[in-house]
């Protein structure tokens, strides 16, 4: 009874390849509408709608998407988070990896006219960043001089080699400031604040809140020719469900990060007007796990971390929770940041060995089945990880420990973050390129600041990863930097001083008819002077 | 008169009293909650250390000890200055100022649709009551009050901005679209259709209900059955006798909703991405944006105050035997 079947089948393919054969064949003429046209209007998502828009006063997630398009640092990053030029157009570091030359742009002016030079530079780097930037602060912190030779050359000198150091040139990490509009005035509250001056392709032109921020083509922009649009709407959609359907509808043209709910994403991806890439993430590259207070017990035993990481199944984690958005991640370092090693323990979803652990430590079953109770505060940033909790909840429970759900909102969860009043929370930190920039603050012991978020507020301390980590950060040999990057990722791999869920992932959905977007591993914080839109 | 102004004077000096305990009692509640505008921007950021911190507290004067932070607030609001929103750097006047228009604009056409269609949609349920036309109304009103708000807004888009494409799905007017004049108008119209159904039908709900409640209860009072007897119209009879009777207790709920107009409406102005005063103090709440937040309630209640003296003094005019006192 198949036979008929199968053989319809086969004639049904045949006839579908006879088709397509002689269009194949043909020139694509569709491939002549790959020039970019000038004059395009982009509409994207802006989610949440940001504080300001001072790309040096302000770093929130939406800020960079919305600044990263009028402010411009020194360097941007190819996907394999290699660095490319922006402001310099080149730079070389000395043999001894302590002095840094960069060489500028030369023709650059500000949104106002102002003439760009090295002194915006020093400004930034010397004066204004390290007053309002936590992390350019600590990384301008390493630098014995910063100096200007002449009007296109600025000079670093480090104090000691840190070669993680070229990693830094990103707009949100290092925006170039306007010396002429800041110089000797109070920053945060310099009445410019509300009309951000920058040398990127887009200047800022109005912002209703609530409802719209437009940008417009800067006409004086140093690369000739771009930006190939004529301005960029972003809308502030407050609603998931209305950001799904303004993409569905067109009236939007892009969102970014968490704009939509998992659960809609594979949909979405699917119609014919959008298409989906992850690709723009790599520079930020978060690791999420769950952070275990390990000054409370049973916390503090590594075998009941351990056995938290046997109980949760990740994959189940990832493909039912973030349906599917996501790798699985195997320790401290995602796989696309510089220096990972994936040669380290695995914990495969393995009920039977987290009884083990837990019997091992003599955590028996009372007579409801309960070996011990901890507490659990999600991360308050919407359904997704409130369903990671109730998952949390049910996989321990199954071992028999007992999961109380804490719920907070975002100030809450801050204070109780940083003041380590948790037992277990979920979290992720982006790990900007380079392992000595975003993954040692979490497991150094020096890093355990209580009143700082985002610290070692595990309160994990292992001396031998403190000079791992240390060593590392200094060495010029990449060579022998991974060697000491391999051994600490499997000696914290084995302490589990969090418990890595997944390498997050990010979907950018675009129009179809949106170029050239997402070029660098920033992604949507790149300043699409390159991007463009085809007609209608 | 001078009762009237007695009046006006006595509730004037209570609504001061009120006022005083509200700012008082906001700004407490208001610190209680865990957390500060400095954690949470340190949380935004991604990053901290412990000058970042620091520094932003002190820009938003939460270096201070709390008294002297409420003497402050205290005595700017004396003055007439509602404070500074240092995360968005602006007055707080102005952030209200910004969102006044397209909120009352989505409540104000929400409230009258929702009072005149449900003063008429009651009358005539209770007129017809146990007819046909009698258990539609009652269903539908039950169905609107008891479906979630943001569902029907939801299904609402799907139907007519998505099947149909007759209706703009959110915002509050075509951005960039370069309209002005009467195009702009019009298409603000456009735009406000949904929202104000949304929110309009809720409401109408609850108009209904009440309004056809109290109608039954007075059409089988003695005075309507002698106005039948002495052969006046059944339309004179519903509109002066049966109505201005019946209205009192709807007049009382709409009092009370007329004073939180202004608040806005969280659920509808999210879903329809609408720039009002509800979304921004939810995100006030969410920010721990003290100085917004104390700003809304304030002007909320100072409007919470007003129309309660409004709705007393409309008592006297529809019901001549209440007296003001």
């Amino acid at each position: 009874m198949r036979e008929p079947v199968r053989f319809l089948r086969r004639v049904a393919v045949a006839a579908a390849i006879a088709c397509t054969a002689p269009i194949l064949a043909a020139p694509l003429p569709a491939f002549a509408a790959e020039t970019p046209v000038k004059g395009g209007t982009l509409t994207a998502i802006i989610q949440p709608e940001p504080p300001l828009l001072v790309m040096g006063l302000n770093q929130q997630a939406p800020t960079q998407t919305v600044a990263g398009k009028i402010y411009e640092s020194l360097l941007t990053y190819n996907f394999d988070l290699s660095p490319r030029p922006s402001l310099a157009k080149a730079w070389d570091i000395s043999a001894d990896g302590l002095t840094y030359t960069f060489h500028l742009q030369t023709g650059v002016t500000w949104h106002d006219g102002q003439p760009f030079s090295a002194e915006d530079v020093l400004f930034s780097f010397k004066t204004f960043l390290p007053e309002t930037h936590p992390r350019a602060r600590a990384l301008f912190g390493r630098a014995e001089s910063i100096e200007a030779p002449d009007a296109n050359t600025v000079v670093i000198k480090l104090k000691e080699p840190f070669p993680a150091f070229l990693q830094a040139f990103e707009v949100s990490t290092t925006p170039i400031m306007p010396k002429h509009i800041y110089e000797g005035t109070d920053f945060r509250a310099n009445p410019k604040n509300a009309t951000p001056i920058g040398t990127g392709p887009f200047m800022f032109d109005t912002w209703e809140k609530g409802s719209f921020i437009h940008l417009v083509a800067n006409p004086h922009y140093w690369q000739a020719g771009k930006p190939y649009l004529k301005d960029i709407y972003f809308k502030i959609i407050p609603d998931a469900a209305s950001r799904a359907l303004a993409l569905e509808n067109g009236d939007v043209m892009q969102s970014q990060y968490n704009d939509i709910e998992p659960f809609d994403v594979a949909r979405l991806a699917k119609l014919p007007n959008l298409t989906m890439t992850k690709k723009g993430y790599e520079f930020v590259a978060p690791v999420s796990w769950l952070e275990l207070n390990t000054r409370v017990a049973p916390l503090d035993d590594k075998r009941f971390r351990q056995a938290m990481m046997y109980a949760l199944d990740r994959k189940f984690v990832r493909d039912k929770i973030w349906f599917g958005l996501g790798r699985i991640a195997t320790g401290p370092i995602n796989s696309v940041t510089k220096y990972y090693d994936g040669d380290v323990k695995t914990y495969d979803y393995d009920p039977k060995k987290a009884i083990q652990l837990l019997d091992e430590m003599g955590l028996k079953p009372g007579a409801d089945g309960v070996r011990a109770t901890v507490k659990f505060m999600p991360l308050p940033y919407g359904e997704t990880w409130q369903r990671l909790g109730e998952y949390v909840k049910q996989a321990m429970g199954k071992v028999g420990v007992k999961v109380e759900l804490e719920s907070t909102d975002a100030a809450g969860w801050g204070k109780r973050e940083g003041n380590w009043d948790f037992d277990i929370t979920s979290n992720f930190l982006y790990q900007y390129a380079d392992p000595s920039i975003g993954v040692s603050r979490t497991y150094i012991s020096s890093n355990i600041r209580k009143g700082v978020m985002f610290s070692n507020t595990m309160g994990y301390s292992n001396p031998e990863v403190d000079k791992l980590f240390e060593a590392a950060a200094k060495e010029n040999d990449p060579k022998l930097r991974q060697e000491d990057y391999s051994k600490l990722q499997k000696l914290i791999v084995e302490d589990v001083p969090v418990a890595w869920l997944l390498e997050m992932e990010f979907p950018t959905l675009l129009n179809t008819r949106v170029h050239d977007a997402i070029t660098t591993a920033i992604g949507v914080n790149e300043t699409y002077a390159d991007a463009w839109v085809s007609p209608k | 008169m001078p009762q009237m102004l007695r009046f006006l004077f006595s509730r004037l000096t209570k609504a001061i009293v009120v006022l005083g305990v509200v700012v008082v009692l906001n700004f407490t509640l208001i610190h209680a909650a865990p957390g500060d505008p400095a954690t949470v921007m340190a949380g935004e950021a991604g990053a901290a250390d412990q000058m970042f911190v620091d520094q932003l507290r002190k820009q938003f004067g939460l270096d201070q000890p709390l008294y002297v932070q409420l003497g402050t607030y205290v005595g700017h609001i004396l003055q007439g200055d509602l404070g500074y929103s240092v995360r968005q750097q602006r007055p707080v006047v102005d952030l209200l100022l910004d969102r006044l228009p397209a909120t009352v604009a989505l409540t104000m056409s929400a409230f009258v649709l929702a009072l005149a269609g449900g003063i008429a949609m009651g009358l005539l349920a209770a007129v017809n009551v146990g007819k046909w036309s009698d258990s539609v109304i009652t269903v539908l009103a039950l169905l609107s009050y008891a479906t979630p708000i943001y569902w029907v807004g939801l299904m609402l888009v799907l139907v007519f901005s998505v099947n149909l494409g007759w209706l703009p799905a959110f915002g509050y007017e075509s951005i960039g679209a370069g309209k002005a004049g009467l195009e702009r108008f019009a298409d603000i119209l456009e735009h406000m259709a949904l929202p104000v159904v949304t929110l309009g039908l809720f409401y109408m709900a609850v108009y209904t209900r009440l309004t056809r409640a109290s109608a039954l209860e007075v059409s089988s009072m003695d005075f309507v059955k002698t106005a039948r007897a002495k052969g006046q119209s059944e339309w004179k009879i519903v509109t002066r006798h049966v109505l201005r009777n019946a209205i009192l207790p709807v007049l009382t709920v709409a009092g009370v909703q007329a004073g939180q107009l202004v608040g806005g409406s969280i659920l509808v102005e999210t879903v329809f991405a609408w720039p009002g005063l509800g979304r921004l103090t939810f995100d006030a709440v969410l920010q721990r944006d003290y100085q917004v937040l104390l700003g809304v309630f304030f002007v909320t209640s100072v409007l919470v105050i007003v129309f309660n003296i409004i709705t007393d003094l409309l008592y006297v005019l529809i019901d001549p035997r209440v007296e003001i006192a």
